[in-house]
């Protein structure tokens, strides 16, 4: 479906360039024409797309589940309810085989991770060109579907969870506790000539540990989703190299879509299950 | 594929949507889903409850079964001597009063016999006078020889 005037490297890049809307620093606030004018507004920007499919995909599933939650009796369930129900009781499983310490906010986040997470990636499943084509049709010019390609999406996610594991460290053990934490271990010595150097070293090793976190839970996702967006990109350029490859470019979309569910699930699940860990080590005295 | 202000409008909508889940989401469904399994767990109880219970109403009803035929054999058993009983008392009774009857009747016949002989007598020693009336009326005269007679009527 790429235009014959367009190469392909021109059609993958305006797959992957958001709509963005921010302060232009020449023409003051607008809707960048370019990923060039993009990049030039810098931080005072937004992307429209990745906001509106985000927040429309967890309107959703806020809706659906407090549908759910305000008919929940103990009585017979019906349909709707079994279904958020099923996944509630999945990922009340999963936080308590995960999170030993009481916090009746793990498991609602953990929810809202595995559920969000979840749809957002399920976007990568509608063909690439699709939303983009309608969207075209109706005077947007950029249009990325899928929000979990987003690094600002899944970093926002990574960092609220960073906040939380700072939050409660410090909260269950106090500043010196944490600190103690970052500068005590791994090398222990009661010596006070190496104490200084023990210190330096365990608070960078333990300072890698903390920050590698959020940064590797942002960029798994992100890594993930990303390329395989991008190979759905690839493969739906074949469709317009001739009905050989159009054909095989078919087969290969349906082998990687059916592929992707599985990675779609796995990646929510482990961004679900990773925060329920590191929430878990935050509770802990000692990890 | 730049970091901007969507990070921070991302992070705020995260924060916003945990708020909604644990507020409103959360707390409804798992309560209900904590009472159901307690609902299921009592109607469980409730059911083996009900099963032991008729396994000893069963039980009970055996032993009263038992109970009631024990009694209704004693019962038969005591009638059937009762009815020994009266028979014998019966056959007593009747063979005393055959007993009796018999006495009355022999006591009538000695009786009888005894009013028979009593008039037997009294006709013998008038057939005897008038006999010997009749034998002396040709020899001698009845009044001469009135205590002779008498005196041998005596005897008989």
């Amino acid at each position: 479906m790429a235009g014959n005037e367009i190469t392909s490297a021109e059609y993958i890049k305006h797959h992957l360039t958001n709509l963005t809307f921010g302060n232009h620093p020449d023409h003051g606030w607008m809707l960048a024409h370019t990923a060039e004018e993009a990049k030039e507004m810098g931080f005072w920007a937004i992307h429209v797309d990745t906001l509106f499919w985000s927040l429309s995909l967890a309107s959703l599933f806020a809706f659906y589940f407090y549908k759910a939650a305000k008919k929940a009796s103990a009585g017979v369930p019906s349909g709707l309810q079994n279904f958020v129900e099923m996944i509630v009781e999945f990922v009340d499983e999963s936080v308590r085989g995960s999170f030993s310490a009481k916090n009746d906010l793990v498991a609602p986040l953990a929810l809202t991770i595995f559920a969000w997470v979840f749809l957002m990636n399920l976007m990568d499943l509608v063909p690439v060109d699709l939303i983009p084509w309608i969207s075209s049709a109706l005077g947007i010019h950029y249009m990325k579907v899928v929000p979990s390609t987003d690094p600002n999406v899944t970093f926002a996610m990574a960092f609220g969870v960073f906040f939380l594991i700072i939050f409660y460290s410090i909260k269950m053990k106090g500043v010196g506790g944490f600190v103690g934490e970052l500068t005590g271990m791994p090398f222990q010595t009661n010596n006070l000539l190496l104490k200084p150097f023990t210190t330096v070293i365990n608070l960078i090793l333990e300072g890698v540990n903390l920050l590698a976190k959020p940064i590797s839970l942002s960029l798994r996702l992100f890594g993930n989703m990303y390329a395989g967006e991008m190979i759905f990109i690839l493969i739906s350029l074949m469709y317009g190299a001739g009905w050989v490859m159009g054909i095989f470019g078919g087969a290969l979309q349906l082998v990687w879509a059916i592929f992707h569910i599985l990675v779609i699930t796995l990646q929510a699940f482990i961004f679900m299950t990773l925060t329920i860990v590191y929430l878990d080590m935050a509770h802990a005295e000692h990890h | 594929m730049n970091i901007n202000l969507t990070l921070i409008a991302q992070l705020v909508s995260f924060a916003v949507f945990v708020w909604f889940t644990m507020k409103f989401v959360w707390p409804p469904l798992v309560k209900a889903m904590d009472e159901r399994k307690a609902k299921i767990a009592d109607g469980l109880a409730a059911a083996e409850r009900g099963q032991h219970e008729q396994e000893l109403a069963r039980e009970r009803a055996k032993e009263y079964l038992q109970e009631a035929k024990q009694q209704a054999a004693e019962i038969t058993a005591k009638a059937e001597k009762q009815a020994a009983l009266i028979v014998e008392e019966a056959k007593t009774k009747a063979q005393e009063e055959g007993a009796r009857q018999l006495a009355a009747a022999q006591a009538e016949i000695e009786q009888e016999v005894n009013r028979a002989r009593e008039e037997l007598r009294s006709r013998v020693a008038e057939l005897a006078v008038a006999g010997a009336e009749k034998i002396l009326r040709r020899e001698i005269d009845a009044d001469a020889h009135k205590d002779i007679v008498e005196a041998v009527a005596k005897q008989i």
